[in-house]
Formats: C-alpha cells, structure tokens, sequence
C-alpha cells in the first residue's frame, strides 16, 4: 500500500504559496544596505534545489549567513534560497585532511569539528560566520593569501545543481568549466549542494604573532617583503591622519604555532552589539579618536605574543551583530586590488582622497596578494596591494568618494570585490571583469542576484 | 518494505556496536539507539550530539537521500556505529520485523526515540476527514503500535529508555491546530499509561512535549523566527534521556504556558483566537 501522496514529503515547499509574513525581518546583507524585500525559502536537504522554485518566477538566488556587505547576496523581490539548514559533515579523513559537507555548514561548524581533531581551514577571511558554499561563490580570501592563494585552491570537487535539475559533479577535471565558473561566480552558476575542501594540519590553536608599527606605503611595503616566508600577514592602517602621520599601521603577521597544545574547541560569543547605534556616533572625531587609540595601543615598535587563533582571525566575531555599530543607514565597504605596476602610487593616491574627504573610515585594511592563481574564473584577488575601507552610509558624501575612488581604482589598472561592493557601475564591472561575457556563458538562467541585475543587465556597454 | 541504506559509503562503520569511547568524552559508555524518524529536524539534532559522544546509532525514516545525508553526518561526527534502513512507519504490519531488525543490528536496545509526526493542514483537514486520518495515523496510530512491541520488548528485559515526543499542542484543543493537538492528545495519554504500567519493570519511559521549534516541519508557521533554536532543544533532551525523567516540557517555560493556559475557562477559552 503506498503511502498518501501527502506523505511522502515533509511539506518542505508549502512556503511557496505564501507571501512573506508580516513581521519576519528581512535578509539583510552585512553592510545593510541596500535593503530589499525578497521571500526566504530554507533548503534542508539536497534535494530541495530546483524543486523548491516550482512557480518562482522573478528569479532566485542562493544565500547563506549574508556576510557579504552588499547586494550579492540579495534579489530585490525575488527569492532567497537560504541554505544554512544544509549543513551536514558527509566525511573527512584525516590522512589526507578532506573535508566533504554540504555547503550551507559555516566555517565556524567547520572549525569545531575540525580544530579538536587537528586541522584548520586552509584560507580564511575575517569572519567565521560564512557558509562553505559562499566561500566558494565569493572565492574569499584571508591573511594567507600570498602564501595560500584564495578558498577555491583548496576546493577538490563539489557538486552543482542547475535549475533545470541537471545535477553536475565538478572538480578541475570534471566539467572543468563549470568548477571554474562557480569559484568566484557569486552563487549564479546553480546551487552547490556539497563541497569537498582540503583542511590543513595544526599542533594548536595558538599563533606566534608580531605586531609592527609602520609609517608611510614603504615601510609596509618593506615589512611585506620581509615576511615573505611568514604564513598570516596583514596591515591595519590608520586612514584618517595626514602629514608626517599618513599611512601610517600597524603590521601583523602570523605562523600557527609549532608546539603542541590542547586542541580545545571554542566557547560560544556571548558578546552581542545591543542596539542600533544613532548616525551621528560615527563621526570624524570618534574615529580618529579610535584610530589614535589602536595605534598607540601597541606602545613599541615591535610587539610578540602567543595568541589563540580566535582573536587573531577574527576579532570582531567576539561581538555579534557589530554592523549595529553602523546604525540603521548601515556602512559600505569598499576593497579594490591594484596590480603592482600601480600598487604604490594608486594606494598613496586613494589613501590621500580618503584623508582630504574627512570621511572617517573605523577599519582599514592593507594587504599585499601573492602570485598563487584561483581556478576561479571571476576571483577578485590578483598580485597587487589591497585596502579594504569601510564608512558609514552618507549618501550626499559617502557616494560620491565611492565613485571616486572606484573611477580611480580603474584608472591604476585595479578592481573592486563584489562581496564587498553596492556600488560600482555596469561599465565599472565589466572593465574590472572583461571576462564576465565568458562567464555569463554559465549563468542558470533561473538565478540571479541584485548585484549581477545592476552591472550586467542594468546596462550591457 | 524495508529497504536496506545502501549509501555510496558502507553504512557499517566497525563491526562492533559496543566500540571504544569518543575521544571527547572518555568515560561515556556508548549507549545503542533507535531512532524512528530520523530525519526530523529535532531527531537530526540530538542524533548528532548522541554520535559526538560516540554511541550506536539505528536510524529509520522514509526518504532514502536525506537519511543518507544525515547518516554521513552522524558517521563523521565520531558515531560508534551507525545502521539504518529506509521505511514508512505507517505501514504498521513491517513493524515487528523492523524492531527486531534493529534490535539485532545495534546488539540490545538502551534507547528508543520516536520522532516520527508531521504537522499536516489544519485547514485542509477541515474540509475532509482524507486529510485528518494520515495525521492522527502517523502521529498516533503507527508509534501505538511500534510503542507496544518495544514497551512488551523492554519490559522483558527490565531496561531500557523509550523517549516519545509528543507536543504542547496535545494539552488543549485550539482551532489552529486541533487535528494534530488530537494526534498528539492521544500519544501523551499512550505513553503517560505506559509509564504507569512498565516504569516498575525497570523501564524509563518519556513524554516530551516540544514547544514550536524552528525547523523543517514549522517553516511555513507564522512567527517562526521566535521560536526555540533546535540545538538548545536537543541538548536538553538528551540530558532528560539520560535521566529518564517523566514528563519534559522544552523549552522548559511551556510548563508554566501550558498551566496558564489550561487554567482559562472553556466559557473564555472557546472565543479565542489561539
């Protein structure tokens, strides 16, 4: 007797019919802004995808914890697949370190079941709340990148589900082009339900850090140089102060360290950024106040500790919710690579309109990227220095320093990262990305994302 | 009817269901499973903290990918040994032989979990007793039955844990749920009777009553995003299982909701709209 049709499925697309409850807060990007409507549809289990956007027809778009600051991870009045129900370990084995989960699992997940069996992410950005599969659809980066190159490297294989149900196994063997795509494709290539990723062996949780104050782009430019053989580097730099203070940093650099220690797992934050802070508390004052502060902080030139890897990685996840900071407004990132034949004098240029604009940036970070080449055929990161800023949201001043400093990222022969954009131009995008006609090749006609509607359809140049 | 889980990976991961201890927890002596509806989000939930601390686990539910899913999981996770097969528990007459099936594989029985239940369409249930019946049948009828052999099972042995969710929805009848508040109505008073009959036999059994819980089953629910996160859930059930205790209500402050409002006068309660 075969069971009632009714039956056989938990009623895992019962939400289509239903328009968004009154009340649900809406999915939100990190840098909350811009902010959209859109129905948020879970995906529990692999086989959700393409069946859950039966009659969906203003397009869908992947999504995991919205890290990315601006409208990649949105679909102005479309449909969000959330994908973070999907976060089941499928194996690991711990010869060869390869992790295999399906890919709404977070790097944190990741890291408590890794770090008590002895092995790290093999690249990570500043922020453990992204999901395996946004990793990959933003080809992130971290600390590593001169020595390890961007997330993707370090993916074997995974599979992508294209809305036509055609299911794809990927790796740089198998449909090579669609591995390629994916990595850096901003979730628009298909849904990947599992990935494969490589972890890497650790003795500890503990990094031997330095910390090194720096003055002026050729100081850090030498410390860079110097620490060639170092795994982590990055800079934090202090965007606000001019004359015999610009450019001035602090260096960190990093090596896991050597001696073996309990491989405890991590606590849980208990920290959450309370309320929404009102727009004027950012403000040119308070953050050079904070810029002065951080500096001086570290008292000598040079400063060593063991530290564990959580303050180290990432010390703004001890606090959740921190873009509350930011207000309701929200804040707007911007991050560019420029090649080295401009890295200097491009860096110096738009470090300079940053300082004459007295826009105040609260972080600044500063980066030289290696030489190591992501499968991905739209990876943003390219040997060159890159600085990540980021403001409140200003519209009459914040927008137009964008515009600025993205015209001026062009003209260095640069390019800005989509995870961290909301702002450039179609003719912007498409000259930072002239291989965006090949890629679009392996679009899934069903998927979209705000931002792929404003550089591409928005105006094809 | 029972199909036997036949994932890419061998379902079997050591021969021995009585392996070592999880290295997290050296002094656990791994406890032997049997979840019945083992793809239900509070299922998954406490399967995966049960298998971090390296028991044995049988899993039964009726979608053969997604118990795959869910059995790698729990074989990653550190599980002594996992086994499972692909069901509909529905089907009351595969019962026998199913217990026993798992019985044999996880060599004896220290805990049973009962989990299988949907939530069916109120509305549509309204309209036509075709809608009602598989509710009350899956969330009451099927695990009376599965409940008796296991009760008959473990009252032999005089050992043994049969935890069986029910819900808060079973303590008062409210329009926007009554037909599976009844389905639910019915298996506390099942199990409450059992624990009557068996706990002096040496046999622990459970009734737990969830609050709404954000996951699979109440996704399409108004007001999902408040309710109770289902790891917290799952941590406080498996802490009860080991105790045993009588009657869990989780999160606990639905013990002092439901006394409220099962103290309102029907003359009140019957023009709510609850």
């Amino acid at each position: 007797m075969p069971a009632p049709a009714e039956l056989q499925f938990p009623p895992a697309t019962a939400i289509d019919e239903e328009p968004p409850f009154e009340g649900v807060p809406p999915f939100e990007s990190w840098g909350r802004y811009p902010a959209y409507g859109a129905t948020v549809i879970p995906l529990h289990w692999q086989g959700d995808f393409p069946r859950a956007i039966d009659g969906v027809h203003h397009g869908a778009l992947a999504v995991g914890m919205g890290r990315s600051y601006g409208d990649v991870c949105l679909l102005k009045d479309g449909t969000l697949l959330q994908t973070t129900s999907m976060n089941r370990l499928l194996g690991f084995d711990a010869a060869t370190g390869l992790l295999t989960a399906e890919t709404g699992i977070t790097l944190a997940q990741i890291l408590d079941f890794a770090v008590p069996r002895g092995f790290f992410l093999p690249v990570t950005p500043g922020t453990k709340y992204v999901t395996l599969g946004g990793a990959i659809a933003n080809d992130i980066h971290g600390k590593n990148h001169h020595s390890a190159g961007t997330f993707g490297n370090h993916v074997t294989q995974f599979e992508l589900v294209r809305s036509d149900g055609t299911r794809m196994h990927c790796s740089p063997t198998q449909n090579p082009d669609y591995f390629e795509a994916t990595i850096g494709g901003m979730g628009l290539t298909g849904v990947m339900t599992w990935a494969q990723v490589r972890l890497k062996p650790i003795v500890s949780r503990m990094v031997d850090f330095q910390g090194i104050q720096f003055h002026g782009i050729d100081e850090f430019l030498d410390l860079t140089q110097q620490a060639e053989h170092i795994e982590y580097t990055v800079s934090w730099v202090d965007v606000t102060s001019t004359g015999k203070n610009f450019c001035r940093g602090i260096f960190m650099q990093g090596d896991h360290s050597q001696v073996p220690a309990p491989l405890k797992p991590s606590a849980k934050p208990k920290l959450v950024f309370p309320v929404e802070l009102p727009g004027f508390a950012l403000n040119k004052l308070s953050v050079s106040a904070f810029n002065a502060l951080y500096f001086n902080k570290q008292m000598k030139k040079r400063a060593t500790a063991l530290q564990d890897y959580e303050p180290f990685f990432y010390p703004l996840d001890a606090v959740l919710h921190w873009n509350r900071m930011y207000g309701k407004r929200g804040l707007l990132q911007f991050q560019y690579v420029i090649p080295w034949e401009h890295a200097r004098e491009g860096t110096v240029a738009i470090l300079t309109e940053v300082a004459k604009s007295g826009l105040a940036s609260f972080l600044a970070v500063l980066k030289a990227f290696g030489n190591v080449q992501s499968p991905g055929m739209m990876s943003f990161p390219k040997p060159g220095i890159t600085l990540a800023l980021d403001f409140p949201i200003k519209p009459e001043k914040s927008f137009a320093l964008f515009d600025r400093l993205a015209e001026m990222t062009r003209e260095f022969g640069g390019r800005l990262y989509p995870a961290k954009d909301a702002r450039m131009t179609a003719p912007q995008f498409q000259a930072f990305y002239p291989q965006w006609e090949r890629f679009a090749r392996y679009k899934d006609p069903a998927l979209t994302s705000s931002f792929w509607e404003r550089v591409i359809s928005g105006g094809i140049k | 009817m029972i199909a036997k889980q036949s994932p890419n990976q061998p379902t079997k991961q050591s021969s021995n269901p009585t392996a070592k201890p999880s290295p997290d927890q050296p002094n656990h002596t791994p406890r032997r499973i049997l979840v019945l509806g083992a793809t239900s989000g509070i299922a998954e939930a406490c399967c995966r903290l049960w298998a971090e601390r390296g028991d044995s686990l049988f899993l039964v539910a009726r979608n053969s990918e997604r118990l795959a899913a869910v059995a790698a999981d729990l074989r990653t996770r550190g599980a002594s040994y996992i086994d499972s097969a692909v069901a509909n528990l529905d089907h009351t007459s595969i019962h026998p032989e199913l217990l026993a099936h798992a019985i044999n594989s996880l060599a004896g029985l220290d805990i049973a979990f009962f989990a299988l239940g949907v939530l069916g369409d109120q509305q549509k249930s309204e309209r036509g007793f075709v809608e009602a019946g598989p509710i009350l049948h899956t969330n009451f009828v099927a695990p009376v039955s599965l409940l008796t052999w296991l009760a008959n099972y473990c009252a032999q042995r005089h050992s043994g844990t049969l935890a069986v969710l029910s819900s808060v929805a079973g303590e008062r009848g409210r329009k926007s749920n009554y037909v599976y508040g009844s389905s639910k109505a019915g298996l506390t008073v099942f199990v409450d009777g059992l624990r009557n009959r068996i706990d002096r036999e040496g046999v622990r059994v459970m009734t737990i009553k969830p609050g709404p819980v954000k996951t699979a089953m109440t996704q399409s629910m108004k007001g999902n995003e408040k309710f109770a996160d289902v790891e917290t859930v799952a941590a406080t059930l498996v802490k009860a299982i080991d105790k045993g205790t009588d009657v869990v209500y989780v999160p606990g402050i639905w013990r002092i909701i439901m006394t409220v409002i099962r103290a309102i006068p029907e003359r009140v309660f019957k023009k709510l709209n609850l």
